[in-house]
């Protein structure tokens, strides 16, 4: 009697749990929806902000995002890639140093956005971006040593690379060790068993480590924040030590530096739905991508 | 038929970190023979067959001593190329294990990382090793079929056939037919009698009568000894060795 009890409480209370995950989803999307449709139209897409951000669009903040994930993904997915194709083919199990990369990558996955910001700061923008122009520019000219849409995806890069290391590696370890025993004992190298074999067969993987990186990527704001975000610029970047918009920080700017918090309110909601559209969008690939890849697989 | 060695081994000793496997195997295993390893599961005779081609390179702390010569040369000595080693003996595992690609690219894996990449030739190779692999009749209108959509036992004649591809001298038979049903390993033991007219095959078993069927020369391991290595015929009806009796008259192991 008594177990029953606990039994059916057990029910009730998980189901409420879940309800209540959905309850507070829901709520979320339709209050963004109600108080932003109105201003959800093409030329809210296509048209840059006015009047002190009181009107217009979010066209720069949108091709800001786009460029900056573009620009981290050239940056941060190869170098995640190969770090996870050592640890998984190359690296010996147990050595000081595996250990070593691996303890990094757990910690730089767990490190707060924040100094990945500060990071991105004094790295890229001061050391990196202020010795450049000590051996590139002109005297006393300021190009690299200040924030730019390149500096921020670096940051942003190295705050990816622990998701793609994360997600190759596993995909890399799904591929079964008879194919790599296989492949060598055909006398492949092992570099000709990696490309041959043990690539082709994780390439869902890699792609979906891909976009889960460029879904994190384009909903923080906090690594942007110093190393190249703008509050507001009239024209699109143009090169890579411009500086850019993007939609988080957009949202962060309206709600709190406006002067006129209140008539942004509307807009605050039309971006978030697009900032939301964007992240979901890119989750729903990687879940699509990796469904096809692995059904071509089995038949 | 003529007895000429293959390959030799010397005083072969295999430590896996500090424990023993193989303790001072000597053997020769002689040219265009079916040479079966036999013993109970822990025996150490799949560890043997791939010291043959240095399979047991990939896994950490593993240590040989002794020398395994084949065709007079040490494949231990440091200058020897791997690469080139499992070229020249090719290996079929326990578990077929076709890649999850078409039947033709599963046999032109070998020959296209060797640098073939001719169409013609290609189609010549593949055609030969599935003919070898007595695998053609079966799939000659589908060679773009993936290789995985096949039977057990199709799956394990075509891993033969891309083992033939790279033109081994010596193939190594690792279970060859332990998953199989018994109308496919009697064709995959048809097939290692066919093949022996061309290649020098090691192969393991756990299954006495295959050993006694397929084989020319039976090496009886146990506990990582050689115990007894001599024809199968004898080893199967006189065997020096009480052991070796015991053994394959089932009384343990």
């Amino acid at each position: 009697m008594k177990n029953k009890i606990i039994g059916n409480a057990a029910v009730v209370v998980s189901g409420l749990a879940t309800l209540l995950i959905i309850a507070v989803l829901v709520y979320m999307l339709t209050e963004i929806i109600i108080n932003g449709r109105n201003y959800l139209t093409w030329e809210f897409l296509t048209q840059s902000p006015t009047e002190g951000m009181t009107a217009g669009g979010i066209f720069p903040a949108i091709v800001g995002t786009v460029l900056l994930v573009l620009i981290m993904s050239i940056l941060g997915v190869p170098i995640g890639t190969i770090t996870a194709l050592y640890l998984s083919e190359y690296a010996k199990k147990n050595s000081v140093f595996t250990k070593l990369t691996r303890f990094a990558v757990n910690t730089l996955a767990g490190v707060p956005s924040i100094v990945f910001g500060l990071f991105g700061l004094g790295f890229f923008v001061q050391f990196i971006g202020g010795g450049m122009d000590k051996v590139f520019s002109a005297p006393d000219q300021v190009v690299w040593a200040q924030p730019s849409i390149l500096w921020a995806s670096a940051t942003m890069a190295f705050l990816t690379i622990p998701v793609v290391i994360v997600s190759v590696e596993e995909a890399l370890r799904s591929v079964p060790q008879d194919y790599r025993a296989a492949g060598l004992a055909l006398g492949a190298t092992k570099w000709q068993t990696i490309r041959k074999v043990v690539l082709p067969n994780s390439i869902s993987g890699i792609l979906t480590g891909t976009i889960l990186a460029i879904g994190r990527g384009a909903g923080e704001v906090a690594p942007i924040l110093f190393t190249g975000a703008a509050y507001f610029l009239p024209h699109l970047p143009k090169k890579l030590s411009d500086q850019f918009m993007n939609l988080g920080y957009h949202i962060y700017i309206m709600a709190t530096q406006s002067t006129d918090v209140e008539a942004t309110k509307g807009i605050q909601y039309a971006t978030v739905a697009i900032l939301l559209l964007v992240t979901f969008t890119l989750n729903f690939a990687a879940v699509t991508i990796r469904f096809r890849i692995r059904k071509k697989r089995i038949t | 038929m003529d007895k000429k060695p293959k390959i030799i081994v010397e005083n072969l000793q295999l430590f896996y970190g500090k424990k023993q496997a193989l303790s001072n195997i000597n053997l020769t295993i002689n040219e265009k023979f079916v040479t079966a390893l036999i013993g109970p599961s822990g025996c150490g005779k799949s560890t043997f067959l791939r010291t043959l081609n240095r399979m047991n390179d990939l896994i950490d702390n593993v240590k040989i001593e002794g020398k395994v010569k084949i065709d007079d040369e040490d494949i231990y000595d440091s200058y020897q190329d791997i690469v080139a080693l499992r070229k020249k003996v090719g290996m079929i595992f326990q578990k077929s294990n076709p890649f999850p690609k078409s039947i033709y690219e599963n046999v032109a894996f070998g020959p296209r990382v060797n640098g073939i990449n001719d169409k013609t030739r290609l189609d010549e190779i593949v055609e030969r090793s599935l003919i070898r692999s007595a695998l053609w009749d079966e799939v000659k209108d589908d060679l773009g079929k993936s290789g995985l959509s096949l039977s057990g036992g199709q799956q394990q004649r075509l891993c033969i056939a891309r083992a033939l591809a790279i033109d081994p001298e010596i193939i190594l038979m690792d279970e060859p037919a332990s998953a199989l049903d018994p109308i496919s390993t009697a064709k995959v033991e048809e097939l290692i009698h066919e093949l022996k007219q061309m290649y020098t095959i090691v192969i393991v078993t756990h299954n006495m009568q295959q050993a006694a069927r397929v084989s020319d020369f039976t090496a009886f391991f146990y506990v990582g000894e050689l115990i007894e290595y001599d024809r199968t015929t004898k080893i199967f009806t006189n065997p020096s060795l009480k052991q070796t009796e015991d053994y394959i008259s089932g009384r343990f192991g």
